[in-house]
């Protein structure tokens, strides 16, 4: 379970404010209009900015003091996965251990790893010559690589176009099963959501609302929900 | 706690100049003739390279040749050349027994005129390169304007080139400027009497002949009050910003044609001849004693290559972590870093013997010395390339590092390392050039058996062995272009 404390957040002029409670397994999709503050929420978690009141606690631990690279999760971003100037069995291998020293039986667990996300053979290759949706799987093979409980995605395959975003979609869906991952997506296209999030959490007028079955909540949108569809 | 440490590295010494300094009584009248010919020379070394820069610049903004990148690369070049070659050259044109002289020319380079010519030479194509780049600024959709409307050459200069130089040139010469104000070399070798000697040669006198601490101290005080005066009037003035970015493209021009074409190539050609001649002047001569020159100056050389790599390696890890703690938002540090570039070399000299002093014999520290105060005097240019470099690197990677875990040595091995190999060899060749072919500290401290390249070349250039000197002077330039092609372009090939 992933809780959100009493947390407020402020960045200028704005404030998002957040209390509730994501559990674990399956797959949560946080939406919202642009500028709801979505990201901004999914970088509290992750650890790049301090609430300004508030704990987060992941599975029972209190984070909210802890060092991104230390919390139980990993997070994708939009774009700038990968170092440019590492192959992509460093840089997938980076999953295991951050000064890169690995031996034997990690290197074999790499390689199992982008086995599995179809990169098989492909570790001696930098990330320029590879196209958008390996790139993608690259970035997912070292998250489950690391093996943390949480897994976040900050609009992760927004710049794919729509046939592979839904096979990326599709292909994190059943990994994160298999490894019994709980995942936490920012998503601002109701398809993705559809597609494979079991729960809904409305980022909205700066507040976040409970997470909610998907499909009950499509087909009864909030009201803040109908706004954001245009329905 | 770097930047900490370069503030006090900095100050410290400047803390002990000004306790060492004990009343203006203590000066001679030489002290403030000295003080006179600094300002003067520096205003007049300034004013003419900028005055000669203008119709370079303009030429090479609107010409296309073949060579052009070349003789902009030419003029990048006698920044990390070392002062005393580039003397000895002049020394070899201009002097009384030199090719002009030769050529039936009267000519004298020692005195106030050769100290000023030094300077020019040295800071002429700086200038060059500092306009060129406030032409290159113009927009294209201005000259195209200008075109549309049927602008002539005249109407071009009043209306846009005008404007431009008006913006630029105050911080050009405020820099040259500043950078003449810390003469020490060329003074030594050119000037040196009555009328054309350099504060920081006069430190160097009261300190090597007088044993004059306390007025070597008070007259560091006095430099240090110039320098800090120059940096603050730079504050006031929009300084051009870096080298090199966008030199490479002349701009498109409809309105010189005619004998323009001419005044530019003879501009251009001028140029190249004032700068090249005393180069081949020394270095083609240089060629026919080097098996000849004794084993003290081949030392010499080992000693100052040493200096360099050991500077070199001392810049990169003190300006990796400042340029990391400026990306980060600790803005003073660059600041502290900045600072370096009023520090004068004969500055950091004396007061780091002040300090040196009660512990130990500070002449024993002479080439540790030398390093260290060309580490410093480096720190400014290394964060100017490092920065920027820097910034780009925490906003592109920053978060992913932190989301992956990677601190400290795996970051720097891994991330930092190979993303800023180009900034870092830049920063590490100007650091081991700036070193090798330093002379300042040196001939403050030295004792005979442990002379630098660049000491070797000025002693024999003082006992008349010219010969040799073009010798030495032929190995020094080696071994400066040669660090700095090798730690940039090696950085640079590494990234490919």
């Amino acid at each position: 379970m992933l809780t959100l404390e009493g947390v407020e957040i402020a960045l200028g002029d704005f404030r998002l404010s957040a209390d509730t409670d994501f559990p674990a397994g399956g797959v949560t999709a946080l939406m919202g209009a642009s500028g709801s503050g979505k990201s901004t929420l999914l970088s509290a978690i992750a650890g790049f900015l301090a609430p300004e009141r508030g704990r987060i606690r992941i599975d029972g631990t209190d984070v909210t003091g802890m060092a991104p690279g230390e919390r139980p999760l990993s997070i994708l971003f939009q774009d700038q996965n990968l170092f440019p100037h590492l192959d992509l069995a460093r840089n997938v291998g980076l999953g295991l251990r951050p000064d890169l020293r690995l031996d034997a039986g990690e290197r074999a667990r790499r390689d199992a790893v982008l086995d599995r996300v179809g990169l098989a053979g492909m570790g001696a290759r930098l990330p320029r010559d590879l196209s958008g949706g390996q790139q993608s799987r690259a970035a997912l093979a070292r998250a489950l690589l690391r093996r943390r409980p949480w897994l976040l995605l900050d609009e992760a395959f927004s710049a794919l176009g729509p046939a592979l975003r839904g096979e990326m979609l599709d292909l994190l869906a059943a990994t994160a099963r298999d490894d019994g991952l709980s995942v936490l997506m920012v998503t601002h296209d109701p398809q993705d959501a559809r597609r494979i999030a079991d729960l809904i959490a409305l980022v909205a007028d700066g507040a976040l609302t409970a997470p909610a079955p998907t499909a009950a909540t499509f087909a009864d949108p909030p009201p803040a929900l109908r706004a954001y569809l245009g329905k | 706690m770097l930047g900490v440490a370069l503030g006090a590295a900095l100050i410290v010494p400047l803390l002990a100049v000004a306790w060492r300094a004990e009343g203006w009584g203590g000066l001679r009248a030489s002290d403030w003739g000295a003080l006179r010919f600094t300002l003067w020379q520096a205003g007049a070394s300034a004013g003419l390279s900028v005055l000669l820069a203008v119709p370079v610049a303009r030429a090479l903004a609107r010409r296309r040749f073949a060579g052009r990148g070349a003789v902009v690369l030419m003029l990048g070049a006698p920044f990390i050349l070392p002062v005393i070659v580039a003397v000895l050259g002049l020394v070899a044109v201009f002097g009384r027994s030199g090719w002009l002289a030769a050529l039936g020319i009267e000519t004298d380079i020692y005195g106030p005129h050769g100290v000023i010519l030094a300077h020019v030479f040295f800071n002429m194509p700086l200038a060059v390169r500092l306009i060129l780049q406030g032409w290159s600024a113009v927009p294209a959709e201005r000259m195209r304007l200008a075109a549309s409307l049927g602008f002539g050459p005249g109407d071009t200069l009043r209306l846009l080139e005008i404007p431009m130089l008006r913006a630029v040139v105050p911080g050009v010469f405020l820099v040259i400027f500043l950078i003449c104000t810390t003469s020490f070399a060329v003074a030594l070798a050119l000037g040196g009497g009555p009328r054309s000697t350099t504060i920081e040669l006069a430190i160097y006198q009261a300190f090597r002949f007088d044993f004059d601490l306390g007025r070597a101290a008070l007259l560091a005080a006095m430099q240090l009050a110039i320098g800090l005066g120059a940096a603050l009037a730079t504050l006031r003035v929009a300084l051009p910003s870096g080298f090199g970015a966008g030199l490479d493209r002349p701009m498109t021009r409809w309105d010189a044609g005619g004998w323009l074409r001419w005044q530019d190539a003879g501009a251009i050609v001028l140029a190249c001849a004032f700068l090249l001649t005393p180069m081949l002047a020394v270095l083609a001569e240089g060629v026919l004693f080097v098996t000849v020159l004794p084993a003290s100056v081949w030392w010499a050389a080992l000693r100052s290559l040493v200096i360099a790599v050991i500077a070199a390696i001392a810049t990169a890890a003190l300006t990796l972590p400042m340029a990391l703690a400026v990306a980060r938002g600790r803005g003073w540090v660059e600041v502290v870093g900045m600072l370096a570039v009023t520090a004068s070399p004969l500055v950091l000299g004396v007061g780091l013997y002040v300090v040196l002093l009660p512990v130990t014999n500070p002449v024993t520290l002479a080439l540790p010395v030398t390093a260290a105060v060309n580490v410093v005097l480096s720190v400014p240019f290394a964060l100017r390339a490092l920065v920027p470099a820097m910034r780009d690197l925490d906003a592109d990677y920053g978060r992913l590092s932190a989301a992956l875990g990677i601190a400290g040595w795996s970051w720097l091995r891994l991330v930092a390392l190979p993303r800023l190999r180009r900034p870092l060899g830049y920063a590490m060749g100007l650091a081991a050039a700036l070193a090798a072919g330093d002379l300042g500290v040196i001939a403050l401290f030295a004792r005979p058996g442990d002379a630098t390249l660049p000491l070797a070349l000025y002693q024999l250039m003082g006992s008349y062995r010219l010969g040799e000197a073009k010798a030495a002077a032929l190995i020094l330039v080696a071994l400066s272009l040669g660090l700095f092609w090798l730690f940039e372009r090696g950085a640079r090939d590494a990234d490919a």
